[in-house]
């Protein structure tokens, strides 16, 4: 068992090795993944020790303390939060071996091919096809809201192998190589004016079998993992008092006296409540998640939060008057990272309506609370039953 | 950050007053008693305060009590709100036991946290922290007045009453007029308190002690309103799995199913303010933001879960029969109860600079 103690020893015997300030940044990464201290709660020689998760933070702490560089998580949130889980739990050792490592130190990003145009919250519905050819799986479809894609090495992709059985029976997860020359990213624009996200096009992509993740036809179940945590990324994040899109609109209310108006302070105080209450219920579920007591809660929070965007944007807009009329930037650019902060009130207001979308709509997450936390009947189904290629379509 | 899971002694607590109000508090028994001469529930408050010591909890041990703190009595409060019990705890093992706590009358401190007397404070329920109270006449020695709105004083044994000068008066219950009031909430009734020359005995001031005390009522009134809204949504839920209409449960329609989701999310908010205003008012750091931010979620929560439910029981939650309108009233007349959403959220205008508009200068002529 791997204790703090021994952490913090294996911490600076780390440092002492390869001093940062002296040490290239990616060999210094790699020298973290080597010494099992990348995620402390992976088996040892995947970056891991081993440890329990809550643990990390004693080496995080360490390490920010000597000022070691990171492999810069939200640039890399895809691989780290939905690929590498999934690779752990259900890839090959050869797997485990090819990929985990440089997906951590970020040399190589990975996006995800999910979602199309046809199998958006019916994501089990998907219609790309993946074609058995001797050693390998022939590809083609198209996918859709792909963030990174034009910047990854690799993705996760999920693909119909067998039409003839049921949608959910169909399915097989593979890891596709992004360089494949049938690969063809383009950008998806928005309605902020950039294009965070991508439309992939697969055309006679070959992927090799040993690029396979779990059995053939069992990659909706595989894919679980991956969307379990997604929405525990996305829900997740740690926030101080107006540590979310509360903060500017609270500044500006602060800075901007001639901006009031009774109606808005109703308005802004009953906001700065719920932002307030979801952040408490937010730190009681990490604190449960620490306590290895893991709650039902965290469906609700990406629910909560994407309201709570909106609605604070929404408020943020109105309350800049005649700016309010105005915007940041319709420039088409395609921004590595969100950033809610950097950008004007517009920006936030725009972008935060894809919140109740993204990673599961909000309607949809609304059944998921029905059904699986509080037991209610699932809507009667005609789909289940019957082979993917006799769907209404 | 603070500690906002339940412990395990407040888990085994928990389950204690549970099973207490299971064998001695049921739903039909309630709606019986509230129509009664005696509303109060004595017998099971004894078994409470006196058996189980639980009325006692905010006192330290060397003052009589059991030198616990707000968090055990959150978790009691929010099984009392569950049962929508007719007991004075938060009126008495709160309310009074926290004004007494900022006074020196260690006698009666120990008579209230031994349950062997219920005190009163005898400051009209719908007032917020820091409000203004009505105090009564103190002439040649004795006090004189009437006071309205007074939440369990006809069950009380002793008032404490503020007086125009300044102080906080002991009044035995036995020299004063109590007069119940038809209440809103009939497990909570209100009463009137006419004072013809009652004696009375100084206990300490009186503002630091009915501001602390409503500070911590609106604190944890907020679990009691957890309370009360969990009960709501389970029985709604159950309720709606059972009930079958178009042949099938009603519970699978997605109108309905989504309704109740959103009121689950909102349970679980409402259980993060409780639990944060809860650790706040123990360890006494960041009470006054976040007793008020409990109050202003938690008043509205709970009437919304509460009125949702009987919306969704349809006819049934309509009759004087269903239990689901005493926690109906319980939560409406809670909304109003030491002060109301808007006037926490005032506060904290104040509390975390979010101050009101500027009235724009007169224009000269």
């Amino acid at each position: 068992m791997t204790d703090a103690d021994e952490l913090r020893r294996r911490t600076r015997e780390l440092l002492a090795q390869h001093p940062p300030a002296s040490t290239d940044r990616l060999d210094f990464l790699r020298a973290r993944f080597d010494a099992g201290l990348a995620w402390v709660h992976y088996p040892e020689g995947l970056g891991g020790l081993g440890a329990p998760r809550a643990l990390q933070g004693v080496v995080d702490a360490e390490l920010a303390a000597a000022g070691a560089p990171d492999n810069d998580p939200r640039r890399i949130g895809i691989g780290l939060g939905m690929a590498a889980p999934t690779i752990l739990k259900y890839g090959t050792d050869e797997q485990k071996r090819r990929y985990l490592r440089p997906l951590w130190t970020g040399e190589e990003v990975w996006c995800q091919l999910f979602s199309e145009p046809g199998a958006g919250s019916d994501l089990a519905a998907l219609g790309t096809r993946a074609v058995r050819s001797g050693d390998s799986w022939v590809v083609n479809g198209q996918k859709v809201w792909t963030s990174s894609a034009h910047l990854a090495r690799w993705a996760i992709l999920i693909a119909r192998t067998d039409p003839a059985v049921p949608k959910h029976q169909g399915i097989t997860y593979f890891v596709c190589d992004m360089t494949d020359p049938g690969v063809e990213v383009r950008p998806l624009r928005q309605i902020t004016g950039e294009a965070e996200f991508n439309e992939v096009f697969l055309t006679d992509v070959r992927i090799p079998d040993d690029r396979r993740l779990g059995e053939a036809g069992d990659g909706w179940r595989v894919a679980q993992t991956t969307l379990n945590n997604e929405r525990v990324a996305i829900g997740g994040m740690a926030l101080p008092r107006e540590g979310g899109m509360i903060g500017p609109v609270a500044k500006t209310w602060r800075e901007r006296p001639g901006l009031r108006t009774h109606d808005l302070h109703q308005r802004l105080l009953k906001l700065w409540v719920e932002a307030e209450v979801a952040r408490f219920t937010g730190e009681r579920l990490r604190q449960q998640l620490v306590a290895g007591q893991p709650g039902p809660e965290g469906a609700g929070m990406k629910l909560a939060f994407a309201r709570l965007n909106q609605e604070i944007s929404g408020l943020e807009v109105e309350l800049r008057g005649e700016e309010g009329l105005l915007y940041d930037d319709w420039t088409m650019r395609r921004p590595e990272l969100v950033d809610f902060t950097g950008r004007d009130a517009g920006y936030r207001y725009l972008r935060s309506k894809g919140n109740s979308i993204e990673g599961g709509t909000s309607e949809v997450l609304l059944n998921i609370v029905a059904e699986r936390v509080l037991g209610l009947p699932a809507e009667p189904r005609t789909d289940k039953d019957v082979a993917w290629k006799d769907l209404a379509r | 950050m603070t500690d906002l899971l339940y412990s395990e002694e407040e888990e085994a607590l928990r389950a204690a007053v549970r099973d207490l109000l299971t064998d001695h508090c049921a739903p039909a028994d309630v709606i019986t008693r509230a129509e009664s001469d005696a509303p109060h529930d004595r017998a099971l408050w004894k078994l409470l305060a006196d058996g189980m010591g639980l009325a006692g909890l905010l006192v330290p041990e060397e003052r009589g009590g059991q030198g616990a703190s707000a968090r055990e009595a959150a978790v009691v409060l929010e099984e009392l709100g569950r049962a929508v019990a007719p007991l004075p705890y938060l009126t008495s093992a709160v309310v009074a036991t926290e004004a007494l706590l900022a006074c020196d009358d260690a006698e009666l401190l120990a008579q209230l946290a031994s349950g062997r007397s219920i005190g009163a404070l005898a400051v009209a329920l719908h007032t917020a922290p820091g409000a203004g109270v009505t105090a009564v006449r103190v002439q040649d020695g004795t006090l004189h007045g009437e006071l309205t709105g007074i939440a369990d004083a006809a069950v009380a044994d002793v008032l404490l009453v503020p007086a125009d000068d300044g102080g906080l008066y002991a009044v035995a219950a036995d020299t004063v007029t109590i007069t119940p009031q038809v209440s809103l909430d009939l497990t909570r009734p209100l009463a009137s308190v006419r004072l013809e020359g009652a004696p009375g005995r100084r206990v300490g001031a009186a503002e630091p002690a009915v501001r602390r005390a409503l500070r911590a009522a609106a604190g944890l009134l907020a679990s009691e309103q957890l309370g009360v809204a969990e009960w709501a949504l389970t029985q709604t839920v159950r309720y709606l799995k059972e009930r079958k209409q178009f042949n099938r449960p009603v519970g699978g329609f997605q109108a309905l199913k989504h309704r109740l989701a959103q009121l689950w999310l909102e349970v679980v908010h409402l259980r993060a303010a409780a639990r944060a205003a809860a650790d706040a008012l123990a360890t006494g750091e960041d009470m006054e933001v976040r007793t008020a931010v409990a109050q202003a979620y938690a008043a509205p929560a709970a009437v919304r879960v509460t009125e949702e439910a009987l919306q969704l029981h349809g006819g049934i939650g309509m009759t004087w029969e269903h239990p689901v309108h005493l926690y109906l009233k319980r939560a409406k007349a809670d909304s109003i109860a030491y002060g109301t959403a808007g006037a926490h959220r005032e506060a904290l205008a104040a509390l975390v600079d979010l101050q009101a508009p500027v009235r724009a200068p007169l224009q000269a002529p």
